[in-house]
């Protein structure tokens, strides 16, 4: 795109004799410069937009109103999942069995993700529901973190509560028999990786 | 036999305006941008799915380090200082109080705050800090920091933001939430970086039928 003058050949003669003097074009090609102020622009409009952090809203529920109301949940709709160290993440459906045969393990994503066993749980549900308007009522999660699960753990699950769209969900405290088949199977795990 | 000539018509356009519109935007954006200022306490955050953002104004900031140690943040000099009033005479600490409104965040154990804001704000670090103790239930000092937020504030808009690192452990995340709850805070916001909902899922499909996200 560079710019030629071509003004030169369009000029009145400005009469015989009079000699003309060569003229330099001051004009520069701006066409770079514009693709580099771009350039800058969408890199600034896309660093600022993505750096802003957003906020997950979490309700506690309230520990003295109603202790009546607690453990009402159906047996058959509820999932508790727990959380170890190292990332590791077992459940169980409805209540844990003396012979803990119903304890699973899981993963956070991948294969034989936490998400999967949600949505087989939230379907199972969903296909026994009695009341047709509102299909989960019965769909509790119950959510136990162990001692050594980090941070990040809790938030990715409330996270997939909220990407499945489970309506209702706690975050309880661990048992200490839970805590101690949490801790059990941490260690076989990483005995066997 | 000539043929008659077509005035060749240059295709180049003048730039000069473009480049004009392009540096004064890129000027305003520069200029528009806050940076984020270098923190004190170094913390990553979680991603997840909620798509609101995050409140910047009357916020009680609580953060979780990923050695699990507390502090916390507060944008409001008037609440600081009733706060700073409100400790010097229930527990009698001895609080410069001056130092207390201007200090960006709070982490050390109430007995010691006074040597805590006599440390130079710049050389506050969040790794050499004790934090705020939240892991001793029978000593979770957070209880008392928030039963004095709650009076400083009653009533106004206040909301209450939760910053965890991604690797601090579960029971520091524990130790606040008890001190919440002991206060009848049952509400509260955790801070994370956005994340789109995986394809598939409930969330997704909803969001593809156009139903608005809650939270």
């Amino acid at each position: 795109m560079a710019e030629l003058d071509t003004s030169g050949g369009g000029h009145k003669k400005k009469g015989p004799g009079v000699k003309k003097g060569k003229k330099l074009s001051t004009r520069v090609d701006l066409t770079p410069m514009v693709d580099l102020g771009f350039l800058l622009i969408t890199f600034f409009i896309f660093t600022t937009t993505m750096s802003q952090p957003t906020a997950m809203k979490l309700f506690l529920p309230d520990d003295k109103v109603n202790p009546e109301d607690q453990n009402k949940a159906k047996e058959s709709g509820v999932l508790t999942i727990l959380m170890g160290a190292d990332n590791h993440i077992y459940y169980y459906e409805g209540q844990l069995k003396s012979d803990g045969s119903n304890f699973l393990s899981a993963s956070y994503n991948g294969e034989n993700s936490i998400r999967d066993v949600i949505m087989k749980k939230k379907a199972d549900v969903r296909s026994r529901a009695t009341d047709p308007n509102n299909p989960e009522k019965d769909l509790v999660i119950v959510i136990k973190p162990a001692k050594e699960c980090t941070y990040k753990n809790v938030i990715d699950i409330l996270d997939e509560m909220a990407i499945n769209v489970v309506k209702k969900y706690a975050l309880v405290d661990i048992s200490d028999g839970e805590s101690q088949l949490v801790s059990i199977s941490d260690k076989s795990a990483q005995a066997q990786p | 036999m000539g043929r008659a000539k077509l005035p060749r018509k240059s295709t180049t356009i003048d730039m000069t305006a473009m480049c004009d519109v392009a540096f004064l935007l890129l000027s305003f954006f520069i200029l528009t941008t806050k940076f984020k200022p270098a923190e004190a306490i170094a913390v990553t955050t979680p991603s997840s799915v909620a798509s609101k953002v995050a409140p910047t104004k009357d916020f009680v900031l609580i953060t979780i380090t990923k050695d699990g140690k507390v502090f916390l943040t507060m944008d409001d000099e008037q609440k600081k200082e009733t706060i700073a009033n409100a400790l010097n005479t229930t527990r009698n600490l001895g609080i410069d109080v001056a130092a207390f409104k201007k200090a960006g965040f709070f982490g050390a154990p109430l007995a010691g705050m006074k040597s805590f804001l006599a440390i130079p704000e710049e050389n506050r670090k969040g790794d050499q800090l004790p934090g705020i103790p939240v892991m001793d239930s029978t000593n979770n000092e957070l209880v008392t920091w928030m039963q004095l937020i709650n009076e400083s504030y009653a009533g106004a808009k206040m909301d209450l933001l939760l910053k965890g690192d991604n690797v601090a452990k579960y029971p520091s995340f524990k130790g606040v939430i008890n001190a919440l709850k002991k206060n009848d805070i049952l509400k509260f916001q955790m801070i994370t970086n956005p994340e789109n909902a995986p394809m598939g899922s409930d969330l997704w499909k909803q969001s593809m039928n156009g139903v608005k996200q809650e939270n």
